[in-house]
C-alpha cells in the first residue's frame, strides 16, 4: 500500500503543496522540449524529402556551433561569424548531396542511413581536428542573447525564469513558424512537399531532386545552427551535445518522422514528461529516470498510434 | 612501382620495424600515457594529457631522460571509454611499459586483475578503486596521494568545521551530484556510512553520461530537496554544466563543493555567479616553479607541447605534471634500488613503493612548495595525504584552507573491509608474493 501511495498519491499531493515548483518544472520541461523539437525538426526535414534518417543531425548541431564560436575566437565579428557558419552549412549540404546522396540514389534506405553514420564520424573527426576536443563557451553576449534571471514571487514560492530560456523559446518558435510558411507558401516549399509525397511524381513534373536535397540539408543545417547556439548557451559547446541530439529519437517516434507539428508537439511532450517524471517520480527509484523515461513515453504512445501522433498512416497492399 | 610491389615493401618495412622494437627498448624506458583529447571528457582530459606529456618531455629535453635513459612517451587515446582503454592496455603491454596510467576509474577496474599477471604497475593517481591503497592486497596498484574516500571525508570534515563540529551535521541534508559511472559512485558507500554514523541525510543526484549537459532535472530536484550542502563528483563537461546549472537555479555557491577535478574553464563557465564554488586540491596552481619554467623553456617554447601557453600552470595541467612527477620519481627510485638504467615494470613497482617526495627532494626537483610531501610504502600505496580547499574568486582559484587531513579513523576500517571484500569476491585473488624492500 505504501508504494501505491508513493506512486499514485504523494506526487500529486506535493504538486498541490508546492505549485511554484510544479510551474518551474513545467517551464524547464517546455524549454527542453522546444530545444528537443528544434533538433527533431532537422531530422524531419531530411526524412520528409529523402526518406533518410540523418544520424548526423546531432553532430551537425555541434559542428555548426563550433564553427560559429571558432570563427569568433579568430577575431571574426559575431554576426559575420553567424553568416559564415550558415554558409558553412550550405557548403556541407552541397558536399553531402554530391558526395554522399547522389552516388547512392536508388539504393535501399538502410544504405543511406549507414552513410549518415559515416558522415557523423567524419564530422566528429574533422571537427576535433580543426577545433580540438575542448568545450567552448557560446558567444551569448556577442550575439546579444539576453542573460540574467527574473524571479517571480508567486504561488507561495518563487519561479525563476532565465532570460536565455525565454529567448530560446521565442527564437525556436519563430524558426518553426518561418519553416512552416516556407513549406506551405513558397514554390520551393511546395516542391519539397511534392518530393516528400513521391520522388517519381516530383521528377515527372520537372522538380530537381538534387536541388531539393541541397535545400533541405541546408535548412536542416540552419536548424542545427540555431539548436547549437541555444543548447551551447545553456550548457557550453562540446562534442557531448551530439548525445543530447539522440533525445530527438523518442520525439520522432512520438511525433512521427514526417510531421513538423509532430516534432514540435512531440518535443514538448517529451521535454515536459521527462522533467515531471524525474522530479516527482524519480526519487522512488534513486533518480536518473530521465535517460529512459523519454523512450517509455514514446513507446506508450506507439501502442496506440504506431505511426506517431502526426505521422502518415501507411496502408500497403500485401 | 606497381601497387603490389609497393604493398610488399610496406609490409616488409612494417615487419622490420616490429622486430626492431625489443632492441630499441634496451636503451630507453617506455612510458605509455592513456589520454583523451577527444570526446565528451576531453575538456578535462586534454589539460591533464598536456601536463603529463610536457613534464616527461621536459626531462628528455633538459636531462636526456631519467638517469641518462631517454623516455619513450606514447599516448594512446581512450576517449574515456573503458573498452578503448583496455584495448590501449593490450596494445602497449607487449612493449615493456614501466607503468600504466589509465586516467579513468572505469578503465582502472578491469586492469587491476591483469596488473599482477602482466607485471605492469598501475598508477591511478587519486582516482580508481579506493581500496587499492592497501599494498598488501594490491601490490601492483597505486593511487596516491589520497583516495576518493579520503577526499569525501575531507569535504565532510571541512563542512563539519564550518558548522562548528561534525556532530553539528546531524539533521542536515547533503546533496551528492555525481557522474552515474564507476568513478562517480565510488565514494557513495562511505558517504552513506558517515551519514548513518553522524546523522545527516544524503540525497543522490546521478547524472548519466549522455545528460552531462542537460542537468536541469538534477538541479530542480535539488531545489525541491533543499540540501544544506551540495558535493559534486563530476568529470568532463559535467563539471562546467553543473556549475552553470547551480548558478541558474540560484543554489548558494558557497555551499557547493567538489572533489579535486573541476578546472578553471569549468568554474569560468558559470560566469560571475560561480564565485564561492569550492574544490579540493593538493598542489599549487600557477607556473611559478623552476620545473614548470623549464617546461616552458624546453617544451612549450620549442613547440613540443600541445598546450596553449596560457594553460600551463592551470589546475588540471599541474595535475598532469604531478602525475608525471610520480612516474619519474618511481623510475628514478627504481634505478637507485636496482642499479639498472633501463628499468622494467617490476623495478618501477618497487620504485613506487619507495617513493619519498619530501620537501628537500621537491626543492631538488624544482618544485619547492608545489605540493605536500608524499611517502609510500609496501603496505601503504596511497599516502592518504591531506588536501586543501580552494575557492573560485571569479577569475582564479584561491587557497582558502590549511591542509585538511582525511578522517582516517572513519575511512580506514571501511577501506580495509572493502579491500578484503574485493579479494574474497574475486576468487583466487593472489596473495602478495612480492618482497618488500627494507626501506619501505
Amino acid at each position: 500500500m505504501d508504494i501505491l501511495y508513493k506512486v499514485f498519491v504523494e506526487p500529486f499531493v506535493f504538486m498541490g503543496e508546492a505549485p511554484d515548483l510544479l510551474i518551474q518544472t513545467l517551464w524547464e520541461g517546455l524549454v527542453s522540449g522546444v530545444l528537443y523539437a528544434l533538433i527533431a525538426l532537422g531530422f524531419v526535414l531530411i526524412f520528409k524529402a529523402s526518406g533518410v534518417f540523418n544520424f548526423a543531425q546531432g553532430i551537425m548541431v555541434v559542428f555548426a556551433a563550433l564553427i560559429l564560436v571558432g570563427l569568433y575566437e579568430k577575431g571574426v565579428p559575431a554576426f559575420l561569424a553567424l553568416i559564415l557558419a550558415a554558409a558553412a552549412m550550405l557548403v556541407l549540404a552541397v558536399v553531402v548531396e554530391r558526395v554522399v546522396l547522389r552516388p547512392l540514389v536508388n539504393q535501399p534506405d538502410i544504405i543511406l542511413f549507414m552513410a549518415t553514420f559515416g558522415l557523423t564520424y567524419l564530422l566528429i573527426g574533422f571537427g576535433e581536428l580543426i577545433f580540438g576536443g575542448n568545450p567552448r563557451e557560446m558567444i551569448t553576449g556577442a550575439l546579444f542573447l539576453p542573460q540574467g534571471t527574473t524571479e517571480i514571487d508567486a504561488l507561495g514560492g518563487s519561479i525563476r525564469l532565465q532570460h536565455l530560456d525565454i529567448a530560446a523559446a521565442v527564437i525556436a518558435s519563430i524558426m518553426i513558424g518561418l519553416l512552416a510558411v516556407f513549406f506551405s507558401k513558397t514554390r520551393i516549399g511546395r516542391a519539397l512537399r511534392a518530393v516528400a509525397d513521391s520522388h517519381k511524381a516530383a521528377l515527372s513534373v520537372g522538380i530537381s531532386l538534387n536541388q531539393i536535397w541541397v535545400i533541405v540539408w541546408f535548412a536542416a543545417g540552419l536548424v542545427a545552427l540555431v539548436a547549437g547556439i541555444m543548447w551551447g548557451a545553456r550548457s557550453g559547446v562540446s562534442f557531448s551535445l551530439q548525445i543530447i541530439a539522440l533525445k530527438a529519437l523518442p520525439v520522432l517516434i512520438l511525433g512521427g518522422f514526417t510531421s513538423i507539428p509532430g516534432a514540435i508537439i512531440g518535443g514538448l511532450i517529451i521535454g515536459v514528461g521527462e522533467k515531471v517524471g524525474e522530479f516527482y517520480w524519480g526519487p522512488l527509484v534513486g533518480g536518473g529516470v530521465e535517460t529512459w523515461l523519454a523512450y517509455v513515453i514514446a513507446l506508450l504512445f506507439l501502442l496506440y498510434r504506431p505511426q506517431g501522433l502526426f505521422g502518415e498512416k501507411i496502408i500497403e497492399r500485401i | 612501382m606497381s601497387f603490389r610491389k609497393l604493398s610488399l615493401k610496406l609490409v616488409a618495412a612494417s615487419l622490420l620495424a616490429g622486430t626492431a622494437l625489443p632492441a630499441f627498448a634496451q636503451d630507453s624506458i617506455y612510458v605509455p600515457l592513456f589520454t583523451y583529447r577527444t570526446g565528451p571528457f576531453a575538456g578535462s582530459g586534454t589539460f591533464i594529457a598536456d601536463g603529463m606529456h610536457d613534464y616527461l618531455e621536459m626531462l628528455n629535453q633538459r636531462d636526456g631522460g631519467i638517469g641518462g635513459v631517454k623516455l619513450v612517451i606514447e599516448e594512446c587515446e581512450t576517449g574515456y571509454d573503458t573498452k578503448k582503454g583496455v584495448e590501449c592496455y593490450e596494445a602497449v603491454k607487449g612493449k615493456n611499459p614501466v607503468m600504466v596510467n589509465p586516467w579513468s576509474t572505469g578503465i582502472t577496474l578491469p586492469l587491476i586483475p591483469r596488473a599482477s599477471v602482466d607485471k605492469i604497475p598501475i598508477l591511478s593517481m587519486a582516482y580508481g578503486l579506493s581500496a587499492s591503497a592497501r599494498g598488501d592486497i594490491f601490490p601492483w596498484v597505486f593511487n596516491p596521494p589520497a583516495t576518493y574516500w579520503d577526499g569525501m571525508s575531507m569535504i565532510i570534515k571541512y563542512i563539519g568545521e564550518k558548522e562548528g563540529g561534525l556532530d553539528k551535521l546531524k539533521g542536515k541534508k547533503i546533496g551528492f551530484i555525481h557522474l552515474d559511472a564507476a568513478f562517480g559512485k565510488e565514494p557513495i558507500p562511505l558517504l552513506q556510512e558517515m551519514a548513518k554514523e553522524i546523522g545527516f541525510e544524503v540525497a543522490l543526484y546521478p547524472v548519466a553520461a549522455q545528460d552531462m549537459q542537460n542537468q536541469s532535472s538534477q538541479w530542480l530536484s535539488a531545489r525541491r530537496d533543499r540540501p544544506d550542502y551540495m558535493i559534486m563528483w563530476g568529470w568532463g563537461t559535467m563539471n562546467g554544466a553543473a556549475v552553470k546549472e547551480a548558478v541558474r537555479s540560484g543554489y548558494p555557491m558557497d555551499k557547493f563543493y567538489s572533489v579535486w577535478w573541476p578546472s578553471e574553464d569549468d568554474a569560468r563557465s558559470g560566469g560571475a555567479g560561480a564565485k564561492g564554488f569550492k574544490t579540493l586540491n593538493w598542489h599549487a596552481v600557477g607556473a611559478n616553479f623552476p620545473a614548470i619554467q623549464d617546461i616552458q623553456k624546453h617544451v612549450v617554447d620549442k613547440g613540443l607541447s600541445k598546450a596553449g601557453k596560457d594553460k600551463v600552470g592551470e589546475v588540471l595541467y599541474n595535475r598532469g605534471v604531478y602525475n608525471s612527477l610520480l612516474i619519474a620519481e618511481a623510475i628514478a627510485t627504481a634505478q637507485k634500488l636496482t642499479g639498472k638504467k633501463a628499468v622494467t615494470g617490476e623495478d618501477v613497482r618497487r620504485g613506487m613503493e619507495n617513493i619519498k617526495l619530501d620537501p628537500a627532494r621537491l626543492k631538488e626537483l624544482g618544485l619547492e612548495g608545489f605540493t605536500d610531501q608524499l611517502v609510500l610504502s609496501c603496505a601503504n600505496h596511497n599516502g592518504h595525504r591531506p588536501a586543501f580547499m580552494q575557492e573560485w574568486d571569479g577569475t582564479k582559484w584561491v587557497k582558502i584552507s590549511n591542509p585538511i587531513e582525511p578522517l582516517t579513523d572513519r575511512v580506514k576500517a571501511q577501506l580495509d573491509a572493502a579491500a578484503k571484500d574485493y579479494a574474497e569476491k574475486n576468487a583466487g585473488w593472489p596473495k602478495r608474493t612480492e618482497a618488500c624492500d627494507k626501506a619501505s
